[in-house]
């Protein structure tokens, strides 16, 4: 299989983005209507976010990105907003099993090296982050094998949908 | 070598020697989600194609964030989770029946069970002994549609407990204290285990405030041995038949040891925005507040209800500072009734909620206003949480919410009692 690869912009955010940063608990009422929630994505943590955001860009933050509350509109309302992969230096755990339970790609990895408006490639297939504009490479975490077969599937749903049970592989 | 709670409840759920790294798939003894987040779940789960809850009895929908509704699309919302109950015969608990987590520690968490729920604070149940913890909707749609999921079985944090508290502080401080020392991802991934000889002082409605908050500190599940304290929780809850002991080996492994000295601690508050942003409340002291909100998954109990009312007996909250009250669960509010202290409070000026999330999450009953400060007993301060990102939250123990209801300024609640 050729190796999937993202280009795009980085949009920069600090650390301890939390769920009601992302999307807060007051838009409950819009839960049932994605579109319209998506468009408060982020609304508290960076207001231009959405107006700013182009199809393929990426979420770069600080660290333990996604703290907070279950709610998985967190990483629908990012990915319908049009991002391609967020960029942490460590994300919350419900967070990042929702975000691969949608299809989208979260990488772990020193993100100071990336400044807002920076141009990104990322190899999807090694976790290679490569900064366009700085010339400077990062490695990523390694994802478990698990997850980064509901990720190839493109997120949980489809992954189930396809394999019926979890497959496990010894390694 | 010995296992730890997390590696031998899931040693035993998913039969197959669970060790901390080790990828497991588990049957799950309940899979639950909450008003706010199950909409999403049951669209997954149809879109997925499934039309079964592969054990409807191990299924539950909570209508508690909600509740009673303040808007037509959260009303539909709660129709279309009524519909999924009514059509895959899974329980429902309905609006005023109270907080999930409350009801899931009353009603069903047994020692050894895997819990999953569509909520973060699903990690409550870890008081009783349940590996329990929150995910997003699509896998709980998944947990119900198999009736089993997948873990990454955790590292785990050894929190050896020791002493007694002295007056005035209580397991809330205690968990801020923690998540204070941890960091707000110091845990993140791992199991925090309670123990130490402490454990026997502390009652499972306390070690519900302390698991509670596990996931502030990142955490994937806070767990707590089952002992007498558990045994005697289960009896008053008519479920004796639930109890199983379960402890941690002697021999084992731990990624960290952290001790922690009760008689030490002092009343503690978390300071706006992030919970482990957290400092003795003596130098929150004098803080002018607009609210102060008791209640919640963290301390909404008939014991958080019987400490606020022994400091409000016979007084008023202060005049500029409202005080609202949301007992977690029905048992919750006939047993304060019951009590007194209801009354109390209604008379101190305190304005009961209906059981259930109430102020918690901003949506309705509590709001803040433009730079308002709101002294609450959740778990979460993060801006925005109460509805509006220009108001703040400090995080406290109901004592300490009760003594600065008086003083309508935060206040140590020593200075009072
Ligand atoms: S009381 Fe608050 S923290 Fe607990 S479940 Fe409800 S919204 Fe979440």
């Amino acid at each position: 299989m050729p190796d999937i690869i993202l280009k795009g912009e980085a949009i920069k955010l600090g650390d301890n983005i939390s769920t009601d940063l992302i999307i807060p608990g007051r838009y409950a009422h819009l839960r049932s209507n994605l579109p319209q929630l998506a468009k408060h994505a982020l609304e508290d943590a960076d207001p231009t976010f959405v107006s700013r955001v182009r199809p393929g860009d990426f979420l770069v933050a600080g660290k333990n990105f996604g703290l907070g509350s279950s709610r998985e509109h967190a990483p629908v309302v990012i990915k319908m907003a049009g991002i391609s992969a967020i960029l942490a230096k460590s994300a919350a755990r419900i967070f990042f099993r929702n975000a691969i339970n949608q299809g989208m790609p979260v990488l772990l990895c020193d993100t100071d090296k990336i400044s807002d408006g920076d141009q990104l490639e990322i190899n999807l297939s090694h976790g290679a982050v490569t900064n366009l504009t700085s010339g400077a490479k990062l490695s990523c975490s390694k994802t478990p094998p698990l997850m980064s077969a509901i990720l190839g599937e493109g997120g949980l749903i489809p992954y189930i949908q396809k394999h019926k049970d979890f497959v496990i592989t010894k390694h | 070598m010995g296992k730890t709670l997390a590696e031998k409840i899931l040693t035993a759920r998913a039969k197959t020697d669970a060790r901390a790294g080790d990828i497991v798939v588990a049957n799950v003894d309940l899979a639950f989600v909450q008003d706010t987040t199950g909409p999403l779940t049951v669209r997954q789960f149809k879109e997925s194609g499934f039309r079964k809850v592969a054990e409807p009895q191990n299924a539950v929908i909570f209508l508690d964030h909600a509740a009673p509704s303040p808007a037509r699309q959260l009303s539909n919302d709660h129709m279309l989770l009524r519909r999924f109950a009514h059509e895959t015969s899974c329980h429902i608990y309905e609006v005023g029946d109270g907080v999930c987590h409350q009801l899931v520690a009353e009603r069903f968490a047994r020692p050894g069970d895997i819990i999953v729920g569509s909520d973060s604070h699903t990690v409550t149940a870890g008081a009783l002994g349940a590996f329990a913890t929150g995910m997003g909707s699509s896998d709980v749609a998944v947990a119900l549609a198999l009736g089993k999921t997948w873990f990454r079985v955790p590292e785990t944090f050894f929190i050896n407990l020791k002493g007694v508290f002295s007056t005035g502080v209580y397991a809330k401080d205690l968990i801020l204290y923690l998540i204070g020392q941890l960091g707000a991802d110091g845990a993140t991934y791992k199991a925090l285990e309670f123990g130490g000889e402490a454990l026997a002082h502390i009652a499972v409605p306390e070690r519900l405030t302390i698991a509670n908050m596990a996931v502030e500190a990142g955490a994937k599940v806070g767990l707590f041995p089952s002992d007498e304290a558990t045994q005697e929780f289960l009896a008053a809850q008519n479920r004796s038949d639930s109890y199983r002991p379960l402890y941690p080996d002697a021999d084992a492994h731990y990624e960290r040891l952290i001790s922690l000295n009760m008689a030490e601690l002092e009343p503690m508050a978390s300071f706006p925005h992030t919970v482990d942003n957290a400092f003795p409340v003596s130098l929150a002291r004098g803080i002018k507040i607009q609210q102060v909100f008791i209640g919640t998954c963290t301390n909404g109990r008939l014991e958080d209800l019987a400490v606020a009312t022994s400091i409000l007996q016979g007084k008023k909250r202060s005049p500029d500072t409202r005080l609202l009250v949301a007992p977690a669960s029905r048992q919750v509010l006939t047993q304060a009734m019951d009590n007194g202290y209801i009354k109390t409070l209604i008379e101190a000026g305190a304005v009961i909620l209906p059981p259930g999330c109430a102020a918690c999450l901003g949506l309705h009953q509590g709001v803040l206003g433009d730079g308002e400060i709101c002294l609450s007993t959740a778990n979460r301060n993060f801006r925005g949480r109460m509805g509006n990102p220009e108001a703040m939250i400090y995080l406290a123990s109901p004592a300490t919410a009760a003594a600065s209801a008086i003083r309508g300024e935060i206040t140590d609640p020593r200075e009072i009692m």
